[in-house]
Order: structure tokens, then C-alpha cells, then sequence
């Protein structure tokens, strides 16, 4: 049975305020045409001048994915005709990238298996291309396409993998594990949908000839795309058939890869060093000090939640949830205690959102607030089913959890006279249950444990109502 | 008949102006009945902003009346090459494909420019994307050379530097990539400058070749060059390319005031006898330069002998790298956002039929040579190799300017050739830039100054020479210094041209 | 040097340029010629001498990240050939790219 080797080559789009080689805000959703100017309009004469941030992005990035950053890049022109492509020309890397031979580690399953480490060949920088619209013309019976070039010019990196991957499964979560470094370095959203992440694989079995797919759309598009050509490919062979060296384009209706047009020719780039820019030399303390600011990125915080005592699987999605995982911390740092303050803010809060629709930053929950809500049930002032309803209260308002129980009268009973009252009321109210729970019918506990709460109005606290019933049950009539 | 203001220098017109003797609108309404005048014949200019300069030249009269800060060239009528962006003017570049395209934006040259005051009268006509030897790749029309208008005025900046000439503008703007400032100056009798590769902004220039193309200027003498390079030089972040110093000043440098207080000190002047033994210098021309050179020493010049042994691949090097720029360079004129549009079967024709009928020969022949010498396969061999000739190149000079201050050379290998005479042999057009090449692919400063007439092979009336004078990088207030000399001594400036000394102009 | 009719006819695809046959073969001649007389820098040693990427002693000339507009939408369209609803109208190109919407 062969097995697929999978490469993914990814582009993704920077969040800076303005486009790589020139002063136009990258913005989106903006009136066709309305952010362009001279240079990335490829106006005669214009100039590229390169975006400082965009590079330190790409900096950071390298060394996020444990790469060398070369102390000597260049850009190159990438020549080729395309209507999106005003220059006639892409500025782009050749044989200098900024970052290269590096590795990103894929989160395990368990704490038992290695982490797999996938290679990164490398990471360069270069700049997008102009946005197409492709129509029909009911006049003329011909195809036309509209241009907005509002796109043209924003900051892209290149990320190439090594074909180190080995299932549809694995390219999965390779794109989530790079996603989430995205994000947790605040270089762009990562996200397929908007088109902030973009996925081209290759895919051959048992490193033969490989298949370039692309029209990827999204994360689940790529792991489909991928089951589907394995299975083309290993039918192929079966036949008796080569594979050949192609590229395809994933059809999402139809849930195929159809080939794409067979060029007469490959396409010749002619690249050669761009003269409009200077050569870039990166030094070993520029890098320590991009090096300095980097935020804790997912591998080491997952490791680092693991170690606190959380599942790896609340690790993994805390790593993969920067504004997540910084709330978490922001709980810690005040005393919260890390495995139930993971058990709540991905259970409990996550339901509450989703049922709501919210993200974290729209509510009113502060990392204080949920420390403090810790602290209440810790100390037993609430219950656990107190806990939920308070929770609701307290994503919806800013008022301490303390204020809310009291208002709210959430506050549990942890009376033991009090609870006793109830729990000899409750016996003396069903004596037949009693005999029957004497004679050995232990089930009816929670009978007991049912009224109590109907008369307490749920607020007895469970733990002791547990104790004190048995005792009560026990004693002799 | 011209009024003898026009062919007055710069800076003794500046004076008149900013103490009201004379007002601009006088001034640029001279100018412009000159050029309506003399322009049919020389063909200088491919566009003239009339209205636009006359409103130009009002408000700055006005503003002065006001007693408002005008600029240091206020009111001073001058010209531009077609390829540099202007707003609500065409910018043609001599080409087809660009005949209906106005800029949206000002090229940062034209806006130190119009800070400064000056006025621009319009745009100069020029070889097709700064491609050629003499002006005779313009689409649009020829230039005739002020001294003989049967001859070309040279190239690519043809109708920059016979604008200069003929007294049309106190100074113009050309571009140098391989020598098209320094050539037509020489074969027009004026002064014409290129600086350092980075002294001036490329910012709104329309490139050809990347790594060569510098903006430059034509006047009629030193001082007034001086002044229009100092305006046009300095830092711009829109210019990757642009060397992070301010603007020298140039003209201060000259010391107009103080003769006695000028540099007497003893520069050495390199000059290379391998270059003079080069085929294709014309006696005569060898000649007019060997009795400079002996001028200089004169001047107490020190003159020594040095060697550029690798400037004679310059022009083969130079035409494999920059046919290489430019090839992607015009990529950008393919029918989508600007320019000409032709019609095709499909897009794919769309763009070679534009590119066809938008394109000269000249042009299209060097994106056909550039594109195949960055070919797979050819890349290594030709393009690769060239740029480490290039290095070579460079290497040279910088051993000579370890023993001289300054380089003197011929700027061309004749005097003007007449029109049609090396249309038909690309190479033969190629070797007019035999000795401005080197300099250029090191881009190192070099101006080209008036230094006598010389007969063509041929025979024929005199025709003016010129003499580069190179510095080395960042050197330019060195050069325009040891030129000043030169013509304070030789008398050859502000010259009258054959054309605009007859009356009327020869036909 | 030789330069064959099937380089220049690849060549001129490569640059978008059209030539007819006659075109063709005239392009080969001129090229022909032109490269023969180039290749002479073949004949100098440059085995350990650097190509020149740039003249300039300079690196790392590096701009803000800092916004401003730059043309307006009118600018932005004056020199378009043509245009619809706010966008540069042409006719489509077939070679897929991947990355295109389609209404």
C-alpha cells in the first residue's frame, strides 16, 4: 500500500497598515480601486521602497519556525504577464530568502508519542497581486473580468514545507499549527475564508512523481483535496498508469481534481535581482532583538499548560488560541488555579458563547472576575450548577461575581444545621422511602437529595447535603 | 530673430527677475514666441503648456509683488524630457503605446523643480523609451541639431539638450542611462551633466534600465548647470536608490564672486590612452580632445596617464544588461490599466498586438535581446557574465581614482552624424556611446563640456565636440569645478548656434 | 552564436511581442548578430569576480509602516482603456491562477 508524501506551500497575507513597497493602508472591503497609488498601480516611473514591518514579520516568522535567517537577502523580479500583475513582474525571492532550513512541530496526541517535526524549507517575502472578477457578457457572448487593484501590493510570505507530511490528516494540522503561530505573533489572521491564508499542496506516493493542487479554499477543502488525489493517484497506478508531473485544480462542487490547462511551455521567470531595492543585510543583533520580542508561541505554551497539570488536548487548544491563552494566563497571574481554570473557561464559558454567538472579547468577563468566580467555588460559597448561572450573569455584565451572587442570591447553603432541618424534614415527610432506602434501596438517595433541593431552592451544597442525608438515613428512627 | 534675454545665462536673468527689472510673464512669453518661432524647425519640444507656464509665470509675478518667498528659480521658463511624470501633461516617452497617457502624479525632479519656482514650458522630445543614439526613434518626430539641421542632435535626450541650446529654456532635464545626456550635449555644443548612480531621484522617471538611468540637466554654461543639478539632487524616500545625502551645493562651490579665492591646488587629470587608440574615434575629434587636454595642463592641471583596460567591453556589457532591465521594465505596457490598447483574438493577442504596434523597432529589439539574455539557458552566460564584467568595469576606475582626482575623456567618438546615416546598423548606432558607457555602468558623475568643432569624416561645416569630465562617486562639485575652469579659460559657453544666429533659421 | 528561428519564436512569446515569418527571421538575423558581437565578454576571466546587483554602497533602505492615501478612485481610472462599475474592465484570460472569484 503506498503512502502519500504530502508538501504544503502556503502564502499568507500580513496584517501591517500598509501594502510591502508602498504607503497604501491595506484595508479591506474598501470601494474597488480606492487604495492605489503610482507604485502598486505600476504606474510609469513609479518606485518600490520596502515596508520595515513587513520584514520584521518575516523575521519573526523564520525564526518562529526555527529557520536560519540568511544575514544577506535580496529580492528578485519573478517576469511573467498576468492582467493582476501590473508590473508585468512580481518582486519576490529567488536564491537569497530571508528564512530557510527550519521545522515546525505538529502537537501530539498524547504525551507518550514524539511530537513530529515537519521541515520548513523556506520562508520569503513577496507582494500580492491585484483581485480578478471573472463574468459573462450577455451582450457580446464574450468572457470578461473586472480588476481591482485595491489588493495589488499587500504583504505576502512564502512558506514552503519539505514533503515531509504523510497524510491528509497530518496537512491538516500542519495548516492549524501554523495558523496559530500566525496568530499568536499577530502577523495576520491565518484565515483561509478571507483569504489571509492561502494553500497550494503537493501530494505523490512514496516521493514519485508529485501533483500540484490548488484552488483551495479552505482548511477542510485541503484535507478532501488530498484523500481524493491519493485515491486518484494509487487507482492510477493501479491501472498501470504514471503519475504525471501536473497541476490540478480541486473542484469544491464536484469534489475532484480536474487537470488544469496543459501549458505549451513552462513558464521561464528569468528572475534576476531587483535593481529598484537594496540588498538586505540582517544582522545577528537585529535578529536577537526580533528574537527578544517574540511572544510565547504554541509549541512552548503547550508544553507549558501541560506541565501545569492541563489534558493536552486543553493545552493544545489554548495554544492554538492566543486571546485564549493570554486570558488564561491573565488568570493565573492572579491566583487562579490552572486545571480548573481551564475546565471552566474551555467548557463552560466556550458553551456560553457559542450559544450566544460572542467571542471573548465582546463579553464583559475579566481574567480577575473569573479568578474570583474560582475562588467561590472553591470555597464552596456556590455550587457547581450555582457556578453555571452565574457564569451567564457574569458574561453579560461587569459586575463582580461577589455583587452578582449576592443580587442574584446565588449564594449555596453550607449550613450544616440548616441543611440538617431540611434533611429530617425530608425523612419525616417520606417515611416510606426511608424504610424502603433502610432496607437497602440506595438509589433513593437521590430522591432524598431531590427533595432537599426542591425546599432549598437548590441551594444546599451537595457535598455536605450527601453527607448529612446519609448520616440522618442511617441514624437509627 | 531671438531676443538676446533668451540667450542670456541663468544666473544673470535670476537677478533681473527677483529685483522686478524684468517679470516672468515677460520672460516666458518671450520664450514661448521663440519656441513658436524656431520650434518648427528644430522640433525640441513635443508639447508646450502654454496656458499653463503663462499662469505659472503670473502667479509667481504676483506672489512677488506680495513680497512672498518665490524659490531661488522663480520665474525661470525651462524643459523637461518626455519621460518624466508630470500632472495634466502628456508623458509620451517619444512611444505610441504612451501617446494618450497623462500622469496622475508628479516626478519628485518636477516638484523640486516647481518648489523652486521654475517654469516649466513643456515637454522635450526624445528617442522611444530613451532608446537611441539621436532622436530619430522618436514616433513622433525628429529633432534637428541647432548647429546643422541636417544632422541629428543626438540621443536620447535630443529635444532636452537642443532646447538648451537653441535658447528655448535656460536649462532642461535629461536622462543619462548610457550616455544620453552626455552625448547630445557634446554634439549640440552645450554643457550636459549626469551625476552619481543615487544623487538624483528616479521617482516618477520612466525607466529603462534600472541600475543605469540617472536624471541630468543641459544649460549653456557651468554656473547655470550647477544650478540646475543642485535643484534636481538630494535625498527621496520614494526612491529606494537614492544615496541619503542632501544636495550639494554646486554653484557656491563655483565662487562666482571670488576668481582669486577659486581652486588652484593641483588636480590630477587621468587620461586613458587605451581609450584614445580605440577604433572608431575620429581624427579630427582625437585631435580637438588632445589640444583640451593640453589646455588643462595649462590651467595647472597635472595630467597623468592611466588605464582602463576592461572600458572596451563596456558596450557589449552594457547592451546585455540594460536590453535585460528594460525587458521587464516595459512589461508593465500590456493594454490593462494605461497606454494603448489593440484589440486581439484573446487576451494573449491582445497584449502582443499592443506591444506591436506600441513598440518601435529599436525598442522591440532590445526587449528581445534582454528577455533572451535572461533566458534559462542564457541567463549564466550572458546576463550573469556581464554584470561581473561590469564589476570589472568598476574595479578599473576605482584603481585610477587611487592616483587621479578627475578622468578626462572624449564624450563621443565623431561629431553629429547626419539623419538616416546609422538607422539601419544597430551597432553602428551602439558605438556613439563607446565612451560614456563605462562611466556609466559605474555610476560615477561625468559631465561633457564644449571644447571646439571638428569637421566630419565626411566633410561638411564644423560641428561641435565635447570632453567628458569624470569624478569619482559623490564628486560632482569637483567636476563642475575643474569644468568652470576649463571655460572660463576657453570662452566656449553660452554659444550661439548656426540656427538661431541666422535670420531666418536655415531650412 | 547561433540563434534559431525557434528561440526567437519562443523569445518573442516570453516578451508579448508579435512577429510575423518575415518579421521572425528578420528578429533572428539582427539578433543573431548583435549577440555574436556581446559574446565576446566570453573571453574575459571573471571565475572570482562578483556580478554588480548594485553600484550603490548601501542595504537595508527601509520605509515605515505608516498609511496615507494615495491616488483618488478617479485618478486611479483616468488612463484606463476601459472600465465598469469602479473597475478595470478586461476582456478574461483563461489561465487559471486559482485565486480568482467567479460571480
Amino acid at each position: 500500500m503506498p503512502k502519500p508524501t504530502i508538501g504544503l506551500e502556503v502564502h499568507v497575507q500580513l496584517r501591517t497598515d500598509s501594502k510591502m513597497f508602498c504607503a497604501c493602508p491595506v484595508e479591506f472591503g474598501a470601494e474597488p480601486n480606492n487604495r492605489v497609488c503610482p507604485v502598486c498601480l505600476a504606474l510609469p516611473g513609479s518606485l518600490p521602497v520596502l515596508n520595515r514591518v513587513a520584514l520584521e514579520s518575516a523575521i519573526a516568522l523564520g525564526l518562529a519556525l526555527h529557520c536560519r535567517i540568511a544575514p544577506f537577502s535580496q529580492f528578485h523580479r519573478k517576469n511573467y504577464f498576468y492582467p493582476d500583475l501590473p508590473k508585468g513582474y512580481q518582486i519576490s525571492q529567488y536564491d537569497l530568502p530571508l528564512a530557510s532550513d527550519g521545522y515546525l512541530t505538529l502537537p501530539t496526541e498524547s504525551k507518550a508519542t514524539s511530537p513530529k517535526k515537519v521541515g520548513i524549507i523556506r520562508v520569503h517575502m513577496e507582494e500580492d497581486t491585484a483581485k480578478s472578477i471573472h463574468g459573462a457578457s450577455l451582450a457580446h457572448n464574450l468572457g470578461y473580468a473586472l480588476l481591482d487593484f485595491n489588493r495589488s501590493g499587500v504583504p505576502l510570505l512564502e512558506v514552503v514545507s519539505a514533503p515531509d507530511l504523510e497524510s491528509p490528516e497530518e496537512a491538516s494540522a500542519y495548516l492549524v499549527e501554523l495558523r496559530a503561530i500566525l496568530r499568536t505573533l499577530g502577523i495576520s489572521s491565518g484565515n483561509m475564508e478571507e483569504g489571509a491564508l492561502r494553500c497550494d499542496v503537493n501530494i505523490s506516493l512514496d516521493r514519485g512523481t508529485r501533483a500540484e493542487v490548488k484552488n483551495l479554499n479552505s482548511f477542510r477543502a485541503v484535507r478532501k483535496a488530498l484523500e481524493y488525489e491519493f485515491q486518484r493517484q494509487c487507482e492510477q497506478v493501479e491501472r498501470g498508469e504514471a503519475v504525471l508531473l501536473e497541476t490540478r485544480h480541486w473542484d469544491e462542487a464536484k469534489g475532484v481534481t480536474i487537470p488544469g490547462r496543459s501549458k505549451e511551455e513552462a513558464e521561464d521567470y528569468r528572475y534576476f535581482p531587483e535593481p529598484d531595492l537594496l540588498p538586505l543585510e540582517i544582522s545577528e543583533d537585529w535578529v536577537e532583538k526580533v528574537r527578544c520580542r517574540l511572544p510565547e508561541l504554541p509549541e512552548g505554551r503547550r508544553e507549558r499548560l501541560a506541565n501545569l497539570g492541563l489534558h493536552l488536548s486543553e493545552a493544545v487548544t489554548l495554544a492554538h488560541n492566543p486571546e485564549l491563552a493570554c486570558f488564561f494566563d491573565g488568570v493565573l497571574k492572579v491566583g487562579g488555579p490552572p486545571k480548573e481554570t481551564a475546565n471552566w473557561l474551555l467548557g463552560e464559558v466556550q458553551r456560553i458563547l457559542h450559544a450566544g454567538g460572542n467571542s471573548l472579547e465582546e463579553t464583559s468577563l475579566t481574567p480577575v472576575h473569573l479568578a474570583e468566580f474560582l475562588r467561590l467555588i472553591q470555597e464552596g460559597v456556590i455550587s457547581s450548577k450555582g457556578g453555571k448561572a452565574l457564569l451567564e450573569a457574569m458574561l453579560a455584565s461587569a459586575r463582580s461575581p461577589a455583587e452578582l451572587v449576592e443580587s442574584l442570591g446565588l449564594a449555596q447553603v453550607s449550613d450544616p444545621i440548616q441543611i440538617r432541618l431540611w434533611v429530617r424534614e425530608a425523612i419525616t415527610a417520606n417515611p416510606k422511602q426511608r424504610e424502603q432506602y433502610r432496607q437497602g434501596k440506595e438509589t433513593l438517595l437521590a430522591f432524598f437529595v431531590g427533595q432537599v433541593m426542591k425546599q432549598s431552592s437548590g441551594k444546599a451544597n451537595p457535598e455536605l447535603l450527601d453527607r448529612i442525608l446519609k448520616e440522618e438515613l442511617q441514624a437509627a428512627a | 530673430m531671438i531676443n538676446p534675454l533668451l540667450m542670456q545665462p541663468a544666473h544673470r536673468v535670476l537677478p533681473l527677475l527677483q529685483a522686478g527689472e524684468i517679470s516672468s510673464a515677460e520672460l516666458v512669453r518671450a520664450t514661448l514666441n521663440w519656441i513658436a518661432e524656431i520650434d518648427p524647425h528644430l522640433g525640441s519640444f513635443l508639447f508646450v503648456a502654454e496656458a499653463r507656464a503663462m499662469a505659472h509665470a503670473q502667479y509667481i509675478d504676483k506672489a512677488r509683488q506680495r513680497g512672498e518667498e518665490v524659490g531661488p528659480l522663480a520665474g525661470l521658463p525651462i524643459a523637461i524630457k518626455d519621460n518624466m511624470c508630470q500632472r495634466d501633461t502628456p508623458t509620451t516617452c517619444g512611444s505610441r503605446i504612451l501617446e494618450d497617457f497623462r500622469s496622475p502624479y508628479d516626478a519628485t525632479v518636477v516638484r523640486k523643480l516647481e518648489e523652486a519656482g521654475a517654469v516649466i514650458l513643456g515637454k522635450c522630445n526624445m528617442d522611444e523609451f530613451a532608446m537611441g543614439s539621436s532622436t530619430e526613434n522618436s514616433a513622433f518626430q525628429q529633432t534637428r541639431n541647432p548647429w546643422d539641421l541636417e544632422r541629428v542632435p543626438g540621443g536620447s535626450s535630443g529635444g532636452s539638450a537642443a532646447a538648451a541650446a537653441a535658447g528655448e529654456a535656460y536649462f532642461s532635464l535629461g536622462s543619462d542611462t548610457g550616455g544620453s545626456i552626455r552625448q547630445p550635449a557634446s554634439f549640440c555644443g552645450v554643457p550636459g551633466m549626469k551625476p552619481t548612480y543615487g544623487r538624483v531621484s528616479r521617482y516618477g522617471l520612466v525607466a529603462f534600465a534600472s541600475s543605469l538611468d540617472q536624471i541630468g540637466a543641459f544649460a549653456r554654461n557651468i554656473p547655470d548647470l550647477a544650478l540646475a543639478m543642485q535643484t534636481i539632487s538630494g535625498h527621496d524616500p520614494l526612491d529606494s536608490t537614492s544615496l541619503p545625502e542632501a544636495a550639494p551645493d554646486c554653484l557656491a562651490a563655483l565662487q562666482l564672486d571670488s576668481p582669486r579665492q577659486r581652486a588652484s591646488g593641483m588636480l590630477r587629470v587621468g587620461v586613458a590612452s587605451d581609450q584614445l587608440a580605440l577604433e572608431g574615434l575620429s581624427p579630427a575629434v582625437r585631435r580637438t580632445f588632445e589640444e583640451a587636454i593640453a589646455k588643462l595642463a595649462g590651467l595647472g592641471f597635472s595630467l597623468e596617464e592611466i588605464t582602463l583596460p576592461h572600458a572596451s567591453y563596456g558596450l557589449p556589457t552594457y547592451y546585455l544588461i540594460a536590453p535585460a532591465e528594460c525587458s521587464a521594465n516595459l512589461a508593465r505596457f500590456d493594454s490593462i490599466r494605461y497606454g494603448l490598447r489593440e484589440e486581439g483574438r484573446d487576451l494573449f493577442d491582445q497584449y502582443c498586438q499592443t506591444r506591436r504596434q506600441g513598440f518601435g523597432a529599436e525598442v522591440r529589439r532590445r526587449i528581445m535581446v534582454g528577455t533572451y539574455a535572461l533566458s534559462a539557458g542564457y541567463r549564466e552566460a550572458f546576463y550573469l557574465k556581464a554584470q561581473k564584467v561590469r564589476t570589472l568595469i568598476r574595479q578599473d576606475f576605482a584603481k585610477a581614482f587611487q592616483r587621479v582626482d578627475l578622468i578626462a575623456l572624449p564624450t563621443t567618438p565623431t561629431v553629429a552624424f547626419r539623419f538616416g546615416e546609422r538607422t539601419e546598423d544597430p551597432l553602428s548606432m551602439y558605438m556613439a556611446d563607446l565612451f560614456t558607457i563605462p562611466i556609466s555602468l559605474a555610476g560615477l558623475p561625468a559631465l561633457s563640456l564644449p571644447i571646439g568643432w571638428a569637421s566630419p569624416e565626411e566633410g561638411g561645416p564644423p560641428m561641435p565636440v565635447g570632453m567628458q569630465l569624470i569624478g569619482p562617486a559623490m564628486a560632482e562639485t569637483l567636476v563642475l569645478q575643474a569644468a568652470y575652469r576649463y571655460e572660463e579659460s576657453s570662452g566656449l559657453h553660452d554659444l550661439i548656434p548656426s540656427c538661431v544666429a541666422a535670420d531666418p533659421p536655415h531650412a | 552564436m547561433i540563434v534559431t528561428l525557434e528561440d526567437v519564436r519562443h523569445i518573442a512569446r516570453l516578451a508579448r511581442l508579435a512577429y510575423d515569418e518575415e518579421g521572425l527571421l528578420a528578429m533572428q538575423g539582427e539578433m543573431e548578430s548583435l549577440l555574436s558581437h556581446f559574446s565576446s565578454i566570453s573571453a574575459l576571466d571573471t571565475s572570482q569576480i562578483p556580478p554588480t546587483t548594485s553600484v550603490l554602497p548601501l542595504a537595508n533602505v527601509l520605509r515605515e509602516d505608516t498609511p496615507h492615501l494615495g491616488l483618488s478612485h478617479e485618478e486611479a481610472l483616468a488612463n484606463a482603456p476601459e472600465q465598469e462599475g469602479g473597475f478595470f474592465r478586461i476582456r478574461t484570460f483563461l489561465e487559471e491562477r486559482g485565486n480568482e472569484e467567479t460571480k
